[in-house]
């Protein structure tokens, strides 16, 4: 008994010997992104952030100030021991609003990157991989897309939809997804002639097996790094939104809406304003630095 | 050459053409009624159906789309609710503002930007070009309106070196329009005073807008410094003795400076966009302002309006960026 099973083990390799390649490539990833210190700030900020999104509830001192509770005889206090970052025109403290503001954040920017990819990726793989007719009307409808003002385009379509968060995220990702069918399609287009590519058709294999098992794969890593980077961007664009009254309402803790109220207490109420613009900057920061980093390790041309 | 600008106008044209399409669809097909949106909050029944006829809503959607761009060409633009004027005139009377606010802003971006470019990529990794990559990763990282707010506070309000906001002061006469360009304007009129005033009232503004572009702009100037400063003939003027300024100034940056001069054009464009948070923060009379308004009260023919402008000159950029590319780089002719 003890015999067959020490031949059995002996006769399949472990897990270190079959994904051998793939440790090593992780590896030389991990030591790569590790030796790079602005990419570790990054990961460490967006670690945090996330960390922050997921038990912001639980840590905050005042939870019932973010869904628009009245103490109007704390109102407007400047930071000290029990309001780090000072309280609002209600009496809301305004770090809980803060920190709670991370989640709001987090759940935009990953819906609108996710939509966008949603609709930007199959898009692209399709006029990269069909080519012809197909592909001359899905690049020239990017092509549109891309040659407005991402902003401008996003205020349209909430000045038609109405203001308010839903609306904001819907039309960010309708101005988002052109960038994905552009990376995506120059991709497909360079794999579909690849000779991996080639012998599998050749074998016989189907055009959605192709792409979901050939192609797909490997345009994963310039997805990924796109997406991160858009993180940043889309909780930029979001928080503008809000600023602008068109995007996230009050009370609602968003970090972008927050600063649209608060800038009508500036001068005299500064830290209202100020605390959460520098949350917006620190996160958008984290994403980018994270994004610079993923790219120096997936795209080895850009390896200095 | 004319084979290559003509082909780029063609398809600017039918770009154009994809612009009004969004247009369209989103002013037509968006919202439930559109006849009602367009006759405004206070419409009764039969100024809606007026409206209907009169926009064409009751035909088929190709024939609309047809009204639709024989009513921007002849001028049609709409009315605002917002300023009770026709949107036309309304987009001629802020649109300079704006004209001349982003000229201001991208001025700055270069005339700081290709320096800071330049000596990042001469002490390459050393102090000077960390602390450079550190001022152009927070300047792309910090919210612009928010970056305008504290510069208000603290350059406006704590400091007092410059107005918090608005064009020119409310009691000054604006100069007669020429240009339609304020500071041009008090220029050729003479009018120093005012145009001392507008420059003082443009510089917060203008430097809060231009950060993403000077960020941009650093990071490729630096690039292709770095690239040129490795090529032989840079070494060869080396070894003959030139002077590292001379070396710099001239030989390097003069090549380095084609890719530049496409991300200013790029970047030109992108402010056309960012200047709607600029604007709101500063009271700027421009177009961006204009357009949030309008978009705050759901009105809807300026914020079409506005788009359309918007996009239409930022589609100039891009056809102006391919021309000059073309002519500076005769294989890009090839391409197209």
């Amino acid at each position: 008994m003890a015999e067959s099973i020490r031949s059995d083990t002996a006769a399949l390799p472990g897990f270190a010997e079959r994904h051998a390649g793939t440790i090593r490539m992780a590896r030389l990833y991990v030591r790569t992104f590790a030796r790079n210190g602005s990419a570790m700030l990054g990961l460490a900020v967006v670690v945090l952030f996330l960390v922050t999104a997921a038990i912001g509830p639980w840590i905050v001192p005042f939870p019932e100030d973010a869904t628009g509770a009245i103490h109007l005889d704390q109102k407007l206090q400047p930071p000290d021991a029990t309001h780090w970052f000072g309280t609002d025109e209600v009496g809301n403290d305004v770090f809980t609003r803060v920190v709670l503001g991370t989640r709001v954040t987090l759940q935009i920017a990953c819906i609108v990157t996710g939509v966008a990819m949603l609709i930007g990726v199959p898009l692209g793989m399709i006029a990269g991989f069909v080519g012809g007719r197909v592909q001359e009307v899905i690049m020239r409808i990017t092509d549109v897309f891309l040659s407005v003002p991402g902003l401008i385009l996003a205020i349209a379509i909430v000045g038609a939809l109405g203001p308010g968060i839903v609306n904001a995220m819907l039309a960010l990702s309708l101005v988002w997804w052109p960038g994905y069918v552009r990376l995506v399609q120059a991709k497909t287009l360079s794999l579909k002639n690849e000779i991996y590519v080639q012998a599998a058709r050749s074998m016989g294999a189907s055009k959605l097996r192709i792409v979901f098992v050939h192609i797909l794969p490997n345009c994963t890593s310039p997805i990924i790094v796109k997406a991160s980077m858009d993180m940043g961007m889309a909780i930029l664009g979001a928080a503008s939104l809000g600023f602008l009254g068109l995007g996230a309402q009050p009370p609602f803790p968003e970090w972008g809406a927050m600063i649209s109220i608060a800038r009508t207490y500036l001068p005299d109420w500064w830290w209202y304003s100020f605390f959460p613009g520098v949350a917006i900057s620190i996160t958008v920061l984290g994403f980018n630095l994270l994004g610079d980093g993923l790219r120096d390790i997936l795209d080895p041309k850009h390896r200095e | 050459m004319l084979r290559f600008t003509l082909k780029r106008a063609v398809l600017m044209v039918f770009m154009l053409l994809g612009l009004l399409a969004i247009t369209f669809t989103i002013s037509h097909i968006a919202p439930s009624d559109p006849a009602a949106l367009a006759a405004g909050p206070d419409a009764n029944v039969e100024m809606i159906e007026r409206y209907r006829v009169e926009y064409g809503l009751d035909r088929p959607v190709y024939e609309q789309f047809v009204v639709y761009l024989g009513r921007l060409l002849t001028g049609n633009w709409g009315k605002s609710i917002h300023t009770t004027r026709m949107v036309w005139d309304d987009l001629l009377a802020y649109f300079p503002n704006t004209v001349e606010l982003v000229l201001f802003s991208i001025l700055i971006a270069i005339a700081i930007g290709v320096p800071l470019g330049v000596i990042a990529a001469v002490y390459q990794n050393r102090p000077v070009d960390h602390m450079i990559r550190i001022l152009t990763v927070t300047g792309v990282a910090m919210p612009m309106f928010w970056l305008g707010l504290m510069a208000q506070l603290y350059f406006a309000l704590y400091l007092e070196w410059f107005p918090l906001g608005g064009r020119i002061e409310m009691m000054t006469d604006p100069p007669r329009d020429i240009t339609h360009l304020l500071m041009v304007d008090a220029l050729l009129q003479g009018q120093f005073s005012t145009f001392v005033e507008a420059l003082h009232h443009i510089v917060l503004p203008a430097v809060a807008l231009c950060f993403p572009a000077l960020a941009s702009i650093i990071r490729v100037n630096r690039a292709e410094m770095l690239e040129t400063l490795n090529q032989d003939y840079i070494v060869n003027a080396r070894a003959q003795g030139l002077s590292t300024f001379r070396i710099v100034a001239v030989y390097a940056l003069k090549n380095a400076m084609l890719p530049t001069m496409a991300i200013i054009g790029l970047r030109f464009g992108w402010m056309l966009g960012g200047t709607v948070l600029v604007e709101t923060v500063f009271d700027w009379p421009g177009i961006g302002l204009y357009a949030v308004q309008a978009a705050i009260s759901s009105d809807f023919e300026p914020i079409m309006g506005a788009t359309i402008v918007l996009g239409f000159f930022f589609m100039m950029t891009n056809f102006l960026i391919d021309i000059i590319y073309g002519v500076l780089d005769p294989r890009v002719r090839d391409q197209v």
